[in-house]
């Protein structure tokens, strides 16, 4: 009896391992296949690797830019989406992903393609760091704010619980994270220490790490954990929207950093596929009034005045510090502050409360 | 002579074949993507590999992974035990329906166990809400890290013992009756030395399976660094940083330490293998 329930797990297990190593075999060659046969032919594809929160913006936006380019060029494009964390998606790409375009959280996740020699010099190659639409860190607290929280300050005090993902692990997290240093940093006058001191009072009152933004997400919305969560505005914004706006309030606070997720065309794999035109095409558009409508009505900040004063009661005023001015770049900023033993690891190491 | 012949030939033919696709097999799924690992982690130098593995947040990590797999696969002993029991021993309406369900968290991807065992689990899950006024907290606590591994390894339990519950033999629980031996005496004396090299390999598989669990658990440990916080979990953090070398420095070490566990266990299990024939 044992030894056929045995034998019939090995076999299923060999199955299964002989369907799965021959459909790896049979994808890779599918698309190779592709690449080099859209190069100079009517039809083009392209793959557009993002990070999750894009999801929906991409598929309005892809529609969009098929039709322009087809007005345009008479080519049709088809455009397929990949969405997963955005550090996991610049490792896939990495690790042999054919991504014509990349559009990530951060530019730290493009830096490292840069690094492996997939991108050459992208931060300046568009206009806006090459970030064609912007977003800020916010608070979402429960509806009426029950706790009455104003600003950065409210969140170390005793009574409140602050519900943010690891920025070691979810490229959105450090965004919030630094929002929280530049609004301290501001306050003391510089001051690095206090800073450190402020983040690590923040931190404190961490009940949850979740792992990424969606989980934080989920923990705070349907857990009913926590008096405020630190959120991205456009997730923010689609939170209220599909919640209810009778659940959740955003709070603005005093200052926050302009969240810039940059875009890329991978240099590497557009050569290879010949796809260079309609990639870049496929990104110079985002910048147009249509793409910058759609990156706003999925609550992006557009970056293009004409369509900005157009949602101006969307996205209210308030000052936005840049990661360049406050932080430099994001190799500088990784590396002091989320790298193994940088300032976020040695909040929690003991003896540091 | 005779005996010697009939050792020396086989029933079935094809030991060359089939050893060779074995070998092939194993290289391929377990042997070369672990020498991948060895040779990843190669990119430190020995200080620095130490360095990383031995750093305080990486070793609460591993005692958080450790201990919580080990208490979930002794609370599974007991509780596969007792199912694989009810499974073999007695009738009952629905039974092949409850027989097929232990299989589930085999089939179903982690993560989605791992948040639907949250949504109970938390302050205003269902059972967690039971709880809260105890002042238990069961999610985002090594308590919920180990409510998520005893889902996932119970199966492992139930799946070890139960074939070897079926096979046992009748006559000798009957002997020991008719021997003026109770039933407490019978279970404890006649039944449970059988059970313990099944119920140990299924202990050391439910363990194993605990100590590289991912998906389930970082939804409900709340990921606290030096608390609540898993060695897999430090792994996926590094590699969002692009640090291939620590994070296979961590994983090696998780996988020595794990391999030394499991032969500990194995050697126990032949041990009392060898006692209970």
């Amino acid at each position: 009896m044992k030894r056929q329930w045995k034998s019939g797990l090995i076999l299923g297990l060999s199955l299964v391992l002989t369907i799965m190593l021959s459909a790896c075999g049979a994808s890779k060659g599918g698309t190779q296949a592709d690449g080099s046969s859209a190069a100079g032919s009517k039809e083009v594809e392209l793959l557009n690797v993002s990070y999750d929160p894009t999801r929906e913006l991409y598929e309005a936006y892809n529609k969009a830019f098929a039709a322009h380019w087809e007005k345009e060029k008479g080519q049709k494009v088809t455009i397929k989406q990949s969405h997963g964390g955005s550090g996991k998606q610049s490792r896939s790409v990495q690790d042999g992903l054919d991504a014509d375009v990349v559009t990530l959280a951060l530019g730290y996740d493009i830096d490292a393609l840069q690094e492996k020699g997939f991108v050459k010099g992208w931060q300046s190659k568009y206009e806006h760091n090459s970030a064609p639409y912007t977003s800020t860190i916010v608070l979402l607290v429960r509806k009426g704010n029950p706790k009455g929280i104003k600003d950065w300050d409210d969140l170390i005090r005793g009574d409140v619980q602050v519900i943010t993902p690891n920025p070691k692990t979810s490229g959105g997290a450090r965004w919030n994270y630094l929002a929280a240093w530049a609004y301290a940093l501001k306050k003391n006058n510089n001051d690095e220490a206090k800073a450190q001191q402020f983040v690590q009072d923040l931190y404190k009152h961490v009940p949850v790490l979740d792992s990424g933004a969606r989980g934080a997400t989920t923990t705070f919305v349907e857990r009913g954990i926590g008096d405020v969560l630190i959120a991205w505005e456009n997730e923010a914004l689609l939170s209220v929207k599909e919640l209810g706006a009778d659940k959740f309030d955003i709070v603005y606070p005093s200052i926050s950093i302009l969240a810039e997720p940059p875009v890329a065309v991978v240099d590497k794999v557009v050569d290879k596929k010949g796809t260079r035109e309609v990639a870049d095409a496929y990104l110079k558009y985002l910048y147009s009034e249509e793409g910058q409508t759609i990156a706003a009505e999925n609550y992006y900040r557009p970056t293009l005045e004409s369509v900005t004063a157009k949602f101006k009661d969307q996205f209210p005023n308030l000052e936005l510090v840049t990661l360049k001015d406050v932080f430099g770049t994001w190799k500088e900023t990784q590396q002091k502050h989320f790298s193994d033993k940088g300032i976020f690891d040695q909040i929690y190491v003991p003896g540091s409360s | 002579m005779s005996q010697v012949q009939a050792t020396r030939k086989r029933v079935l033919p094809g030991f060359g074949l089939t050893m060779g696709f074995s070998v092939l097999y194993l290289s391929l799924v377990v042997l070369v993507p672990l020498s991948a690992l060895l040779l990843n982690s190669t990119g430190l130098t020995w200080e620095k590999f130490w360095d990383v593995a031995t750093d305080v947040r990486v070793l609460a990590s591993y005692k958080v992974s450790f201990l919580c797999a080990a208490a979930a696969a002794l609370i599974d002993l007991f509780l596969g035990l007792l199912i694989a029991w009810v499974l073999v021993r007695y009738e009952f309406p629905g039974k092949r329906i409850f027989d097929a369900v232990i299989d589930l968290p085999f089939a179903l991807p982690t993560a989605v166990a791992g948040v639907a065992l949250t949504a109970l689990y938390a302050q205003n899950g269902w059972i967690g809400s039971l709880f809260e006024p105890l002042g238990w907290r069961l999610a985002y606590s090594q308590t919920g890290i180990t409510l998520a591994l005893m889902f996932i390894g119970i199966p492992f339990v139930v799946r070890t013992v139960q074939p070897v519950l079926e096979e046992l033999d009748k006559d000798e629980e009957e002997v020991a009756a008719t021997l003026g031996a109770g039933r407490w005496r019978i279970f404890c004396s006649v039944i449970v030395p059988e059970l313990v090299p099944p119920l140990l390999t299924g202990f050391a598989l439910a363990f194993a399976r605990g100590i590289g669990e991912y998906g389930s658990v970082v939804f409900i440990s709340g990921n606290m660094p030096m608390k609540t916080e898993i060695a897999p979990l430090l792994i996926m953090s590094k590699l969002e940083q692009n640090d291939y070398a620590g994070a296979t420095a961590v994983a090696l070490m998780l996988l020595v330490i794990s391999f030394v566990l499991l032969l500990v266990i194995n050697s126990i299990q032949r041990w009392s293998r060898r006692r209970a024939v």
